[in-house]
């Protein structure tokens, strides 16, 4: 990415607000993801309702940062690097939004668990260290956007194997215990609904860091699993 | 776009400008320019005022010749005859039948609708009635001026409108049948209609003629071009194809130039 200034000083302050924005939505984004968690294991469901309300604010903000694309696009017919960030943060206010998403399906999924019962223990720590991946995952693609930074998407991408083997044995773990104990059946899919949302927020994270290589060096490295080695 | 890929065997080239240098009296205008020209596409030249683009340009049809002092190094191939343009034994009034040009305002002569056109054509020799009547319809037409002029074509043509002005310059360059057409700046004293007009016709051009542009308007360069060249200080920095000089440039000066930055 060029560090040098644009002739209109107005175009970069367009920009700079813009990538401000994103970060902000992404900052909500992350906080949403935590909160869904943190009630996952301490059982607190009265977070639940406020972490559905803040849902509303992150999709309102994806309409706004969509709408001011639509506008500089309009306004200043980008290109090149300035074209792919645009492209590229249309693209990633999506994958935040349905991240957004994924944490009020975790609040939900919480709120039915605790209301019948409690989270069986043994889930807890796997149901964390999924989550903590998940979440640092997040938290570095949004990193590697606010400083442009390749290398550090393309470790983010590479992180998501991690991510998906752990789901994994959450859900051969729950599949035993459902032959073991009918039961724990009800409980079992809410638990594993919640594991699929993590890991859902997991390729959020590897979509965002593939934009942001996609803006970085104009390299579209979807779906191409050699570039990333 | 990916699908094309510059390394691939390329279009045959219509004209290539070999180490190419340009001076008016000391001043060095070009240096040292490398470039082909691919035959029926169009190549557009881009960079700040100053950068040489113009004078580049003006080397294919040997305008530079008119005044004193300029000298050219280097040579500017034209093919398939491999003839140098710029050889002192080429003739330029013969270079300027092949190489057309537009100018950036519109410089009709103060003569008819019809003589603007038939002028090249006179020019050369041409004075059967009938031929000349056939010619400059097709050249007229070529340039998408026809419908709105056919029925006044001893109108003078500098009641035209500055849109039909242009593609009025258009049709006397194409009544010679060139080979190549220099267009410098087509569209910069035109509405919006009327460049769109011309943008189209470039499109329709290049099925039968070679084009070679120079543009102010980033936008244009990459909605008309195939090929972009991008030049500053005389020199040529990149030359691409224009579908990645417009996504991802390989030179960062060029990113700076095309994106609005100050380097």
């Amino acid at each position: 990415m060029p560090d040098s200034v644009h002739v209109s000083t107005q175009f970069d302050e367009d920009l700079a607000r813009l990538r401000t924005h994103v970060l902000h939505m992404g900052g909500l984004v992350e906080t949403q993801i935590a909160a869904s968690i943190e009630a996952c294991i301490s059982g607190e469901v009265d977070r639940v309702r406020a972490i559905v309300d803040t849902d509303r604010k992150i999709n309102d903000l994806e309409k706004a940062i969509d709408d001011d694309c639509a506008h500089i696009i309009a306004k200043r017919q980008p290109i090149a690097s300035d074209l792919r960030l645009i492209l590229g943060i249309s693209k990633i206010v999506t994958d935040l939004e349905r991240s957004g998403d994924e944490a009020k399906k975790i609040a939900k999924g919480v709120r039915r668990i605790h209301e019948a019962g409690t989270l069986p223990k043994q889930y807890g720590i796997g149901i964390r260290h999924l989550a903590e991946a998940a979440l640092s995952m997040v938290h570095q693609a949004l990193d590697a956007f606010a400083r442009m930074d390749g290398a550090l998407a393309l470790n983010v991408i590479r992180a998501d194997v991690e991510v998906d083997v752990e789901f994994k044995s959450i859900i051969r773990q729950l599949i035993t215990h459902m032959m073991e104990d009918p039961r724990t059946i009800t409980t079992s899919i809410d638990i594993m609904a919640i594991a699929r949302a993590i890991e859902r927020i997991g390729d959020h994270a590897k979509n965002i860091s593939e934009q942001v290589v996609y803006v970085v060096d104009g390299r579209d490295i979807r779906y191409d699993k050699g570039a990333i080695k | 776009m990916q699908t094309q890929d510059i390394t691939q065997p390329q279009h045959p080239l219509k004209a290539e400008a070999r180490e190419l240098s340009f001076y008016y009296g000391a001043v060095k205008a070009l240096k040292g320019i490398n470039m082909p020209i691919h035959d029926k596409k169009v190549t557009a030249l881009i960079g700040p005022s100053g950068c040489g683009k113009s004078t580049y340009l003006r080397s294919f049809n040997r305008m530079h010749d008119l005044y004193p002092g300029n000298r050219y190094e280097g040579e500017i191939r034209f093919f398939p005859d491999n003839t140098n343009l710029l050889s002192a034994d080429v003739d330029p009034i013969e270079v300027r039948m092949r190489v057309g040009m537009v100018f950036q305002k519109p410089n009709p002569f103060p003569k008819s609708i019809f003589e603007n056109v038939a002028y090249g054509l006179r020019v050369r020799g041409l004075s059967n009635k009938r031929l000349l009547d056939e010619k400059v319809e097709q050249a007229l037409r070529s340039a998408a001026l026809w419908d709105e002029v056919k029925d006044r074509l001893q109108a003078l043509a500098p009641t035209l409108s500055g849109g039909q002005q242009q593609r009025l310059c258009i049709a006397r360059a194409l009544a010679t049948d060139p080979e190549l057409l220099l267009f410098d700046e087509p569209t910069s004293a035109l509405d919006p209609i009327a460049t769109g007009a011309i943008e189209e016709l470039v499109h329709e051009l290049k099925k039968r003629v070679t084009i070679l542009i120079v543009t102010h308007n980033m936008q244009q360069a990459a909605r008309v071009s195939d090929y972009t060249a991008y030049m500053y200080l005389g020199e040529m920095i990149e030359f691409g194809n224009t579908d990645e000089i417009f996504m991802k440039p390989n030179d960062r000066r060029t990113e700076d130039y095309i994106t609005g930055r100050m380097g």
